[in-house]
């Protein structure tokens, strides 16, 4: 009777209604996000009181009470907030260090030119991939020669790097020069041979065992010592040695890793088809292990940039020295302290960060395992 | 033709080439050995560990152990070696709690929460370890001075001298104290025991956690009371110009404790969460369905099934931790590398000086490395 009447009812379809206005749009957001429970309410509104404590006082620091010109110290002396009035004439220095300024335009090619070469060795479908790679080989002998001089290009010692650049180029060296021994180092650490698994192993826990700086302190105090008595190297050298050995270890490890993630029957199929242990590697393993190391080699290159502001302990003024030269300056003493280390940060902040996305999308597009 | 035979001989070439390897590293070894035995004499340094005992003359502000300026370098090198011990333990307690929390929050559901942290993680883990140190050292250094210090309830001190706390003073009887925590830890230990078999065998839970935490704390505060107060407390007095009494907690030691921990911490938040991110949702489920809640199936599901990915990279982060606390000699905390430098400078004896760093970073790595083996063997996933 009246159950009949109640399907015949409901034979229709009824068109969909909204869902209620309290689930959705920015309430709906708002309930789910930030007032689900009473816990949650409460840590919305310690992290509301957070904000409201920290982002208004530094935006008045920073910039609404910030001074931003002004030729001395004179100029900032009782402002509330912060002095950005040495940026403009000291920002050379704080980049370049004491690299001659007619110049600098080297400096600055050189980092022009860094881009491309790492584009085509970074991005798999660039155009032109076959010539830039070469070029990209051959970019640190390009960079070494309008850095350092030669060919008819004035020379600069490097005693006269320094700034924001000492740092990039004993990264990118650091980098650069471990990546093959890295290799050779992970290799050797699988190899059958036990003498040379000894020694790599040996070699790549030493290095990690120990702090950087001890390190320096071996390129600064006993490399010389180490050496005939005629010669003697440069210490921006001696510091690029010891970075270089630092930073293969860790590469060694990395690519260790992307070495064990390759199946054996990779391995097995190489030997199958005649190939050689170099053949192997260089045309079956590596060009794969390498891949999977990408983003591992990226992360090392971050801790190992970052690292680069040691050398300050050593006595080369990089991006830090440079900022400790302007805080002792009689022209601006007592008003950059926080300014300078700030600025300093933001540099560093910048590029790490843009690797380390790069890296994490990296991983994400080489993950294959579908999770 | 032989020579051929032999060099398609796979075993023959590895031996050969193994041969080769230890030749060059004994040429290379040589060369440096002869060349470093040359510069000494011509430098007239005299080679050796005979300078650890002659006296160092100079003073340590921040030691844990006896020590003046009539003491040895020997003894200088253990005051530093404990003194990078020091700021790395309390270093890896700051950061692990740090870290876990964070760690737990990025992966909050509040949208606030989680970006906080989100850029607190960010933004430390991308800008160098000694900037941050540096840092930390201005701002405290920046501090009101000792006459306008800020003070919690009287007894806690915060000024450009650093943190000033109440030191106490142990008087007789004090040992009983440690007797009744000991007595505390044991009964707890055997408590979790019984109630973990006791929850096996019949299901029943018995409330631990909370016992623990009254028999740990409780039996030692009850003992306090009834051997009549036997540690008194030297709470610091404001003076003319500077605080009397208590321990003070020098500027470099806070600055270093508060960026190490920081620093850190965000590498091991990032750990957490991807410990936390590998444990499978259907786990968090099947936990739900079976009528866990929230707390209790972190506690009981996730995160023992978490730690297996955590403890490994956690480990390398304490590690790197007590490495990067050599960074110290940038402020002037007095750690391993901070003195050693300074009895390089005085003494001359670099090779030595350097060798004792080494040595103690490689001991404190292989400890560290044997421990992690014993452990990933302990929890290592029993296949059935």
């Amino acid at each position: 009777m009246s159950d009949t009447a109640f399907h015949r009812r409901q034979a229709e379809m009824l068109p969909s209604r909204p869902a209620p206005a309290g689930q959705t749009g920015a309430v709906g957001w708002m309930r789910a996000n930030l007032f689900s429970s009473p816990f949650n309410i409460l840590l919305t509104l310690i992290s509301l009181f957070l904000l409201w404590s920290i982002i208004p006082p530094a935006f008045d620091w920073a910039f609404f009470d910030a001074e931003f010109v002004g030729t001395s110290r004179d100029d900032c002396v009782g402002g509330a907030g912060a002095c950005w009035a040495w940026i403009d004439q000291r920002i050379d220095q704080f980049v370049y260090g004491f690299y001659p300024a007619e110049s600098r335009w080297r400096v600055n090619l050189a980092v022009l030119l860094l881009i491309p070469a790492l584009a085509w060795v970074l991005i798999e479908k660039a155009p032109g991939a076959r010539y830039g790679r070469w070029f990209a080989l051959f970019y640190p002998v390009i960079a070494t020669l309008l850095l350092v001089g030669g060919l008819g290009l004035e020379e600069v010692t490097t005693d006269k790097f320094g700034g924001f650049m000492l740092n990039l180029v004993a990264g990118l060296a650091g980098i650069v020069l471990s990546l093959p021994i890295g290799i050779l180092l992970a290799l050797g650490r699988r190899s059958k041979l036990p003498v040379v698994r000894v020694v790599s192993v040996t070699f790549i826990e030493v290095i990690r065992g120990v702090p950087l700086i001890t390190l320096l302190f071996v390129a600064i105090v006993i490399l010389n010592l180490f050496l005939p008595q005629n010669v003697s190297l440069d210490q921006l050298a001696r510091v690029m040695i010891m970075v270089t050995l630092f930073a293969s270890a860790y590469i060694a490890e990395v690519i260790r890793g992307g070495l064990q993630a390759i199946p054996a029957g990779q391995y097995e199929a190489a030997q199958a088809m005649g190939l050689g242990y170099w053949k192997m590697m260089r045309l079956i393993i590596l060009p794969q292990a390498l891949k999977i190391s990408i983003p591992g080699i990226v992360n090392t290159f971050i801790g190992l940039f970052k690292d680069t502001t040691l050398v300050i302990i050593i006595g080369l003024f990089d991006i830090l020295g440079q900022a400790r030269l302007l805080q002792t300056n009689p022209e601006w003493i007592g008003e950059v302290d926080h300014e300078t280390y700030v600025l300093a940060s933001v540099f560093f902040f910048v590029i790490c960060f843009s690797m380390s996305r790069y890296s994490i999308g990296l991983e994400k597009r080489l993950d294959t395992s579908g999770r | 033709m032989r020579v051929q035979r032999i060099w398609t001989d796979e075993r023959a070439r590895g031996v050969i080439l193994q041969l080769l390897l230890i030749l060059a590293l004994l040429l290379v070894l040589a060369f440096i050995v002869s060349n470093t035995v040359a510069n000494l004499q011509r430098a007239g340094l005299a080679s050796g560990y005979g300078f650890l005992g002659s006296t160092a003359s100079f003073d340590i502000n921040q030691r844990l152990i006896q020590y003046d300026s009539t003491s040895t370098y020997g003894r200088a090198f253990v005051v530093g070696g404990l003194n990078t011990i020091l700021v790395a333990c309390l270093g890896i307690l700051a950061a692990t709690i740090i870290g876990f929390v964070a760690g737990v929050m990025r992966l909050s559901r509040n949208f606030f929460i989680s970006r906080i942290v989100g850029a607190y993680v960010e933004f430390t883990r991308n800008v160098p370890l000694l900037i941050q140190i540096i840092f930390w050292w201005v701002v405290i250094l920046a501090l009101p001075k000792v006459r306008d210090g800020i003070s919690f309830g009287d007894t806690l001190f915060l000024n450009n001298r650093g943190v000033r706390l109440p030191a106490p003073i142990i008087e007789d009887g004090a040992g009983i104290i440690l007797v009744a925590l000991a007595l505390g830890i044991a009964i707890t230990w055997q408590i979790a025991r019984r109630a973990r078999k006791r929850q096996d065998e019949t299901g029943q839970i018995f409330p631990v956690v909370r016992t623990g935490f009254a028999l740990i704390i409780g039996l030692p505060l009850v003992t306090y009371f009834l051997a009549g107060s036997p540690i008194d407390f030297d709470i610091p007095v404001a003076g003319k110009f500077n605080l009397k009494g208590g321990f003070n907690i020098t500027p470099e030691l806070v600055a270093l404790w508060v960026a190490l921990s920081t620093y850190t911490g965000a590498f091991i938040a990032e750990v957490v969460r991807a410990g936390i991110l590998s444990v499978g949702k259907g786990q968090t489920e099947a936990s739900g369905a079976l009528g866990l809640r929230p707390g209790l199936t972190m506690r009981k599901i996730i995160l023992p099934q978490a730690l297996r990915v955590i403890i490994p990279p956690l480990t390398s982060q304490y590690l790197n931790l007590t490495k990067n606390s050599s960074l110290a000699v940038a402020i002037g905390y007095q750690d391993i590398v901070s003195i050693g430098d300074t009895i390089m400078n005085q003494s001359g004896q670099a090779l030595e000086v350097i060798s004792i760093y080494m040595l103690f970073y490689l001991t404190i790595s292989v400890l560290t490395s044997l421990f992690m083996n014993w452990y990933n063997a302990r929890i290592a996933l029993v296949e059935r």
